[in-house]
């Protein structure tokens, strides 16, 4: 039985996805293909855009990282225990996808800058800790981003720019979970249980082995997002070259001043980059699909 | 009775991680919104509305999101439709396409349409000629809506189409009813809470999209300043009450989808425990 509408669906799909999607996206490819082999890497290997990359690469994998220990423990937490406040924090997980960059952006910015709640504490302890470091004479107050005066500094440093990306990442990992959290067949927890293994072995050996999948889906699905977040990292990184400027943004600064060969070769690495993020998550969902049957 | 520490002590711990950095993380950010754009009192934060550029940025958004939202929409039917209903050669590769514009940067959307419709390319080139104003104008920041609101209706529909299956439209359709039929009276009651579900979150990132526009727009005050922009270019001239006050109404958008958002999934689920 064949239902109608078929070609009329199929038709308009492909047409509207051509022109809003396809096209413009193989223009910028175009507009690469007009740059020469030289001006290309010359372009992309840049220092100041070697350091965007080193900024990008590294803050994105730790927010990633953060998020998939923290974001295990959140999930695991709001599936298996009863708690105050357990639906309110379930639906405010959304949080980052539902608030606008921008907005999150200026919010994280005053939390985190010298008169803000968490920048105000991170000033305060960040001098005790010196003090200490100096005064037992423990050589570790030469740790970048701790400073005698200003003590750890979070807002307009690299640690601002991670703090923004283990925001926008959260929820990434936390709803992956949860569904394969909830969808664990507790028969086989109870198995494990009666043929005498404690708590910690069932869950190091039999629950959590099952979860990976899901939990490397939500780590490559939030470092994807962090690789090309823009909107939320901006006002908290301050954007000084070399130390805080992400690619995104060095990418905006050469569209401003209307360098497109730059921007467009710049832009192709960082989509060969999200596109490796994709192919990834579709072979570790393929995989797992194939191996749990 | 021997005192297990796994049954006690561990859950404590997770609970009180769970707490601590969700609070850090989610709830700080959202209440600093709403205590900033009032830190100077009430009277302060209502004259933040009263600025004609105030007004213009909140009706650009409303304008963007009225036309992009639609649009996708329509077509996030008619791909679940032929996706779900059909098998076809590229099928697969259809879905993956549909999934594009979340993979890439906000900033690189910005530019494939700065690239596409800039004077420098030969299609770009025409508009200029014929005095037709694309890129840093209106129609330039519906475009950019547009591409990064694409899947999120098709990407609501797609999964649960597919899980509904067309058992119920054949059935209609052998019965003698129409394909418009079969869709307004059997597909679409099926459907519905998924695709408001869709729609509030289409519609939720139209009004708060930032990266792409900023893009595309050249942040022309009174003329292509969404919301979001409007935001930046206050907090950049150090006036924090009346950007957090507009901030709050994105805020309060937010929060309203993440209403709706619960409220639809209880509905999901209630109505799949009926049977």
């Amino acid at each position: 039985m064949v239902l109608p509408g078929f070609r009329i669906t199929l038709g308009f799909t492909l047409t509207y996805t051509a022109l809003i999607v396809l096209i413009p996206l193989s223009l910028l490819v175009w507009h690469a293909s007009h740059l020469t082999a030289a001006d290309f890497f010359k372009t992309v290997g840049n220092p100041q855009v070697v350091a965007s990359y080193k900024l990008t690469f590294t803050a994105s994998f730790l927010a990633a990282l953060t998020n998939a220990v923290f974001g295990f423990i959140a999930a695991w937490a709001l599936v298996r225990y009863r708690f105050p406040g357990r639906k309110i924090l379930d639906s405010i997980i959304d949080i980052p996808f539902a608030i606008p960059t921008a907005v999150s952006g200026i919010a994280l910015t005053t939390i985190c800058a010298d008169s803000g709640w968490v920048g105000g504490l991170a000033k305060a302890y960040g001098i005790k800790l010196v003090e200490f470091a100096e005064r037992y004479r423990l050589d570790f107050f030469d740790v970048p981003l701790l400073d005698k005066v200003d003590g750890l500094r979070i807002a307009y440093t690299p640690l601002g720019v991670y703090t923004a990306l283990v925001f926008i990442g959260l929820p990434f990992v936390v709803r992956t979970l949860q569904p394969a959290i909830t969808d664990f067949d507790k028969e086989i927890e109870e198995a494990a249980h009666s043929l005498g293994a404690n708590r910690f072995q069932t869950f190091w050996r039999i629950i959590f082995p099952s979860l990976v999948p899901a939990l490397v889906t939500g780590f490559v699905l939030a470092f994807a997002r962090a690789l090309g977040e823009y909107g939320s990292v901006i006002f908290i990184a301050g954007n000084i070259p070399f130390e805080t400027e992400i690619t995104s943004q060095l990418i905006y600064t050469q569209l401003e001043e209307l360098n497109y060969p730059k921007a467009t070769a710049i832009a192709l690495v960082m989509l060969v980059a999200s596109f490796t993020c994709m192919f990834a998550i579709n072979m570790i969902q393929w995989y797992s699909a194939r191996y749990s049957k | 009775m021997r005192f297990r520490i796994t049954e006690y002590f561990v859950p404590a711990i997770l609970v009180t991680l769970t707490l601590v950095f969700l609070t850090f993380f989610l709830v700080l950010p959202l209440v600093t919104i709403f205590v900033e754009a009032f830190s100077k009192g009430y009277q302060a934060y209502l004259n933040a509305f009263n600025e004609e550029y105030a007004m213009s940025a909140i009706y650009l958004t409303i304008f963007t999101a009225a036309i992009a939202v639609p649009v996708n929409t329509i077509f996030g039917v008619a791909a679940a439709w032929c996706i779900t209903k059909y098998r076809f050669w590229g099928r697969n590769v259809l879905i993956t396409i549909i999934d594009l514009p979340f993979a890439i940067s906000p900033v690189i959307a910005g530019l494939i349409f700065v690239l596409a419709f800039g004077k420098h390319s030969g299609f770009g080139g025409w508009f200029v000629d014929h005095n037709i104003e694309i890129i840093f104008a209106v129609p330039g920041i519906v475009l950019a809506t547009v591409f990064v609101t694409f899947p999120f209706v098709a990407r609501e529909l797609i999964p649960l189409m597919q899980e509904q299956g067309s058992l119920e439209e054949e059935a209609a359709v052998s019965l003698g009813a129409s394909g418009w039929q079969t869709f307004w009276r059997i597909t679409l009651p099926n459907i519905k809470w998924g695709l408001i579900y869709g729609i509030i979150l289409c519609n939720a990132r139209a009004m708060g999209e930032f990266g792409a526009v900023s893009v595309v727009s050249g942040n022309i005050r009174g003329e292509t300043n969404t919301l979001p922009l409007y935001i930046e270019t206050l907090y950049a001239s150090y006036a924090t009450v009346p950007a957090f006050a507009m901030a709050t109404l994105l805020a309060a958008l937010g929060l309203i989808t993440l209403v709706i958002k619960t409220a639809v999934e209880w509905k999901i689920k209630y109505d799949r425990s009926k049977g």
